[in-house]
């Protein structure tokens, strides 16, 4: 229903925030089936960021969505058309939790009968995404960096000579600076829990990540883009991304140097499970660094335009 | 008694659907999205213990924090669009 | 769990509840934005902690009590705050609170005070 609202709506700002609404009933979907990472990430990207970034962009753009001027009929045939073949091969699949179905079988008993064992801790999808799946996980955040890297290429971050520490845009908000100034290392520390604790509970690098980026996207909103900028200049944020990446790359390539395959953790120390789980937290904080640099990122090249009349 | 002030908190949330939709200006449109998204919060965190999700008081800390900067975020974009150039500048820094 | 921690969880959790719907109640029937924005900013911070207080009471003590302290603490700081920004952006965009105008003058409060 939220979703045939967003469609229907042509004030793009109430679209905005339906899609902060969305995200959120997406989140809590997940939650009920028990996937608690993905409702994190779900909620801290879809409800914090992505809205954030929108409304940015709209400040750019037209609030109003212009009427397309080219008849939509073909569109709707090959919607129609995909949907219909969609369908079609949904009818195919198993249900939802049926225990004979295919992705229940071959590995995954594995991971869940020895992952606990092999990885050394509690979190079995920390443990799929960082070791078992590190490759997957790899690509994953070789991808975000090139999205970070797209941004800059066809955006790039203005340099702008007014953009100096202590012009604000909220400007006459005293109690919002003081509560925000006091806030701020909370969320910072929330964030550096959310990053570590990924081995026991929900968390691990992409939702810590984002919550570092929030923070100091809540210290730019308040604030203004100049103080954000001392803080955290751009050139830095260029370095840390790649960091990141070479980070997570570089633990793969000791493991190559040591004689293993690529991102063979257990090289890593004397025991293999405590190599794994060390191999993990590098890892993981590899995607941390990266997903947190791209996604100031791309803040910073969206927010620090003016609208040009 | 979890259940009913679960209810109560599913009734709060459709009423400031409701006002959602309907505010005239957008400052109720905002005012009704944060007061949506504390009851949000209030939701997973009674609901999440009633239904035994693990780590649910992760996902409701994390919610409560990106709601006040959504609703920053609002503002920032929706209100104070000009932005750098009037800006009250240091004398007005607490 | 004892009967007295038990009834006061229940107590909590129904003001807590009914505290949450009079908000909601006012967040729709009031006539101007700043009566809205008193309405849902008060009954919610009070709300908030109230329903909190009544899920900590039913659960051990534990990492989990002690979230749940944390969120209490960030809903009481934030809440006011969002709520006090929103006001004060809507006074700066020029919304004027409405004011009933009597005839005679009741030297009552000056209702357009923000």
């Amino acid at each position: 229903m939220i979703a045939v609202a967003a469609i229907v709506l042509s004030d793009l700002f109430a679209v905005v925030m339906l899609f902060g609404v969305y995200s959120l009933l997406t989140a809590a979907l997940f939650m009920n089936l028990h996937a608690v990472d993905v409702a994190f990430t779900e909620a801290a990207v879809g409800a914090g960021v992505t809205t954030v970034l929108m409304l940015s962009s709209l400040h750019l753009t037209k609030r109003w969505e212009a009427m397309p001027r080219r008849n939509p009929l073909m569109g709707l045939l090959v919607v129609g058309i995909t949907g219909a073949a969609l369908v079609y091969a949904v009818q195919d699949a198993p249900l939802l939790g049926d225990p004979a179905a295919p992705v229940h079988q071959h590995v995954t008993p594995r991971y869940i009968e020895q992952g606990e064992a092999e990885v050394g801790m509690p979190n079995l999808v920390t443990a799929v995404l960082a070791s078992y799946r590190g490759y997957d996980t790899f690509g994953e955040t070789v991808v975000i960096f090139t999205a970070g890297l797209a941004v800059l290429l066809l955006l790039g971050i203005k340099d702008d000579p007014r953009l100096r520490p202590g012009m604000s845009a909220i400007g006459d908000q005293v109690v919002l600076r003081l509560v925000v100034k006091a806030l701020l290392p909370l969320i910072l520390l929330f964030g550096l829990y959310v990053q570590f604790h990924g081995d026991f509970g929900a968390g691990g690098g992409f939702q810590a990540g984002v919550i570092f980026a929030t923070a100091l996207v809540l210290y730019d909103l308040v604030f203004g883009e100049g103080s954000a900028r001392a803080v955290m200049p751009p050139r830095w944020l260029h370095r840390l991304a790649a960091i990141g990446v070479l980070v997570y790359g570089g633990v793969g390539v000791y493991s190559l140097l040591a004689g293993r395959p690529f991102l063979d953790y257990s090289v890593l120390a004397h025991n293999p499970v405590h190599g794994q789980h060390l191999g993990v937290l590098l890892v993981e904080l590899g995607v941390g660094i990266a997903v947190f640099s791209v996604v100031l990122l791309i803040f910073y090249a969206f927010s620090g335009r003016s609208r040009r009349r | 008694m979890l259940t009913a002030a679960i209810v109560a908190i599913l009734v709060t949330m459709f009423l400031a659907l409701i006002r959602t939709f309907l505010g005239p200006t957008e400052y109720d449109r905002m005012l009704a999205a944060n007061s949506f998204g504390t009851k949000t919060v209030l939701l997973i965190a009674l609901g999440g213990y009633a239904l035994s999700w693990n780590s649910f008081l992760d996902v409701a800390l994390l919610y409560a924090l990106l709601n006040f900067v959504g609703t920053i975020a609002v503002m920032r974009f929706f209100e104070y669009r000009n932005a750098p150039e009037e800006g009250n500048g240091p004398e007005s820094a607490a | 769990m004892t009967a007295v921690l038990e009834s006061l969880s229940s107590l909590c959790l129904l003001l807590g509840g009914v505290l949450c719907i009079t908000g909601g109640v006012g967040l729709l029937r009031m006539p101007d934005f700043f009566s809205r924005v008193h309405a849902s900013g008060v009954t919610d911070t009070l709300a908030a902690p109230l329903l909190l207080i009544g899920l900590l009471l039913q659960m051990e003590w534990s990492l989990d009590s002690v979230k749940v302290i944390l969120i209490l603490m960030l809903v009481l700081a934030t809440n006011p705050t969002a709520t006090h920004a929103m006001a004060k952006a809507t006074l700066h965009g020029g919304q004027q609170p409405l004011v009933f105008d009597d005839e005679e003058s009741t030297g009552g409060e000056d209702t357009s005070k923000p």
